[in-house]
C-alpha cells in the first residue's frame, strides 16, 4: 500500500516536472521569439565592409562602418561612415573626357524612437565629392496592427544636390571646379510599405515608392553623338546633353520570403518601375540562404533587370539639334542584365570579449553582367570598317566584391 | 358563366398572392441585410484574431529570414546596381545623392 502510494508520488511528481520544462519552453519561446518587424528596434551591432567595384573600366573601392546602437529600451542611433575611392577610364570619359581619380565620402546618421506599436525613424545622409554635394533627410513612421502580423510604413524623403563641373587648370593640372558652372537638383520621395505574415513560414513585403525630381538631372561630362558626314573617319560630332528638367517615377515591388522545413529560407522579389521619361523596368531576383555546419551561413541569389530606353535617349541622332531633349546616357538606354551573388558568413566568439555577443565574417560576391541594345561602342568608329551607329553593341561585366566583419554586442 | 367566375376567383386569389409573396421576401431580404449589418458592425468592433499566434512565430526571429540581415551590404549593393540602371526606389531602403560613377 505504502509502495502504491510512493509509486503515485513518484508519478506526479515526474509529470510535474514534465509540465514545468513544457512551460518553460513555452515561456523560453514567448521571450526570445520576437516578431521580425517594426515594433522591435534593430539589434545592436557594427558592421565594417570593404568594397569593390570593377568593370568597364572602373575600380571603386572603399570601406563603410555602420553603428546601430540602442540608447534606451526605446530609443535607438545609428551612423554609416562610406567612402568611394575611384579611378575611372570608363567607356564614357574615353570619349568625351579624361581618365581620373576622385573620392566620395558620405555620412549618415539617424535615429528610431518606438512607441507602443509605432516606430518613428528621422536621419540625414550628406555626401560629398569634389564635383557633386547632396543631403539627404528621411522621415518615417510604422505600426504593427493585427496581432503584431501585420506592419504598415510611410515614408518621405527629400533631398538637395548641388552639381558642379570640373575642368583642368592648365597651369597646375589639376582638376579644379569650372566657376560658371553650378547647378541644383531637388528630389522628393513617398513610399508605402507593407509587412504581412501569412503563414508561420512564410512573409510577405509590399513596397511602393513615388520620386519627382527638379532641376539639373544629368551629367555634365557625358555628351550625345550625332552623325556628322564631314568628320572623316569617326562620321559623328559630340554635343551637349539636353535632359527634362522634371522627372517622376513610380515603383512597386512586393517579396515573398519562405522558411524551408530543414532550416533554410528561400525568397522571390519582383518589381515594376516607370517615370516620365518613358522608361519601365521589370525586375526579378530569387535568392536562397543555408545555414550548414553549426557556424556557416550561405546565400546565392540571382537578378534579372530588364528596362527600355527613355523618349528622349539615342546613341546616334540624326543632326544636331534634333529635338528638345537629348541624352546618350548608359542608364537610358535599353538594356539587360543578370547579376549572380554568392556568399558566406562565418559566425564566431570572442572568449576575451565577454561583452562581445556575437560575430560574423562575410565575404559576398557578384558577377554583373549588362547587354546594352542600343548602346554602342562608339570608340570603334572609324576603326577596323566600323562606322558611326554600326560598331558592336557595348557589353558591361563588372564583379562586386564585399567583406566585412559584423559584431553584436 | 361558373367557369368565368372560377377563372376571374384564381386570377384575383393569383393577383393577391404575388403582393404577399413579394412582400414577405422583401421583409426576409431586409432581415437578411440587416443581420449582415449588425454582424459586421460587430466583426468591425472585436479585433482580428491573429491567425499565426506569438508561439507560432519563431522562424521569424530566425536571421536568416531578415529581409535585411547585413544592412550595410545591402545598401551599398543597392546603390552600386541603382546608379546603373534607370529603376529606382520600392527596396525599402533609402540612399543618399549621386557617386553617380
Amino acid at each position: 500500500m505504502q509502495l502504491t502510494v510512493l509509486r503515485k508520488g513518484i508519478r506526479i511528481f515526474v509529470a510535474g516536472l514534465a509540465l514545468q520544462r513544457h512551460a518553460r519552453t513555452l515561456l523560453a519561446l514567448c521571450l526570445c521569439v520576437t516578431p521580425a518587424l517594426a515594433g522591435v528596434l534593430p539589434d545592436d551591432r557594427t558592421d565594417a565592409l570593404y568594397h569593390r567595384y570593377q568593370g568597364g573600366g572602373i575600380t571603386i573601392q572603399g570601406p563603410s562602418v555602420l553603428i546601430q546602437k540602442k540608447i534606451t529600451d526605446n530609443f535607438a542611433l545609428n551612423y554609416n561612415f562610406y567612402q568611394d575611392y575611384i579611378t575611372s577610364a570608363s567607356i564614357d570619359v574615353k570619349l568625351s573626357a579624361s581618365p581620373y581619380k576622385e573620392k566620395r565620402t558620405q555620412h549618415s546618421g539617424g535615429f528610431q524612437y518606438l512607441h507602443g506599436k509605432s516606430t518613428y525613424s528621422a536621419g540625414i545622409i550628406s555626401g560629398s565629392e569634389p564635383d557633386y554635394k547632396a543631403n539627404t533627410s528621411y522621415y518615417s513612421v510604422s505600426q504593427d496592427m493585427f496581432g503584431d502580423l501585420t506592419t504598415v510604413s510611410l515614408g518621405y524623403r527629400r533631398g538637395w544636390d548641388n552639381v558642379y563641373r570640373d575642368i583642368k587648370d592648365v597651369a597646375t593640372g589639376r582638376l579644379e571646379n569650372d566657376p560658371t558652372f553650378h547647378q541644383q537638383a531637388d528630389h522628393r520621395g513617398y513610399s508605402l510599405a507593407l509587412s504581412q505574415i501569412l503563414t508561420r513560414n512564410a512573409i510577405l513585403n509590399l513596397n511602393y515608392e513615388a520620386i519627382t525630381d527638379q532641376g539639373y538631372l544629368g551629367s555634365p561630362y557625358r555628351k550625345i553623338r550625332y552623325s556628322d558626314p564631314t568628320v572623316p573617319g569617326k562620321g559623328f560630332t559630340l554635343a551637349d546633353q539636353i535632359y527634362p528638367g522634371t522627372r517622376t517615377s513610380s515603383a512597386a515591388s512586393g517579396t515573398l520570403k519562405y522558411f524551408l522545413p530543414y532550416r533554410a529560407a528561400v525568397s522571390g522579389q519582383y518589381r515594376y518601375f516607370r517615370d516620365t521619361w518613358g522608361i519601365v523596368g521589370h525586375t526579378v531576383e530569387l535568392g536562397y540562404t543555408q545555414p550548414a555546419l553549426g557556424h556557416w551561413i550561405f546565400d546565392g541569389s540571382v537578378r534579372f533587370y530588364r528596362q527600355n530606353a527613355a523618349s528622349f535617349y539615342s546613341d546616334l541622332f540624326p543632326r544636331a539639334n534634333y529635338s528638345n531633349f537629348m541624352a546618350r546616357d548608359r542608364e537610358l538606354a535599353a538594356f539587360h542584365s543578370l547579376t549572380l551573388g554568392v556568399g558566406a558568413s562565418y559566425e564566431f566568439h570572442v572568449p576575451s570579449a565577454p561583452w562581445i555577443n556575437k560575430s560574423s565574417l562575410n565575404i559576398h560576391y557578384s558577377r554583373m553582367i549588362i547587354d546594352y541594345s542600343d548602346f554602342r561602342n562608339a570608340l570603334y568608329a572609324g576603326q577596323d570598317g566600323f562606322t558611326a551607329g554600326n560598331e558592336p553593341l557595348y557589353q558591361l561585366n563588372a564583379s562586386i566584391l564585399q567583406a566585412f566583419v559584423s559584431i553584436w554586442f | 358563366m361558373a367557369d368565368l367566375q372560377e377563372i376571374i376567383g384564381r386570377g384575383l386569389r393569383s393577383s393577391a398572392n404575388p403582393v404577399k409573396s413579394c412582400a414577405k421576401r422583401m421583409t426576409s431580404a431586409r432581415m437578411v441585410l440587416v443581420a449582415v449589418g449588425v454582424g459586421l458592425l460587430l466583426g468591425g468592433c472585436s479585433p482580428i484574431q491573429p491567425w499565426v499566434k506569438p508561439y507560432e512565430r519563431e522562424h521569424f526571429a530566425d536571421p536568416i529570414m531578415s529581409f535585411n540581415r547585413d544592412p550595410v551590404s545591402d545598401t551599398y549593393l543597392e546603390h552600386v546596381l541603382e546608379s546603373r540602371e534607370g529603376a529606382r526606389g520600392a527596396t525599402g531602403g533609402i540612399g543618399g545623392g549621386c557617386g553617380c560613377n
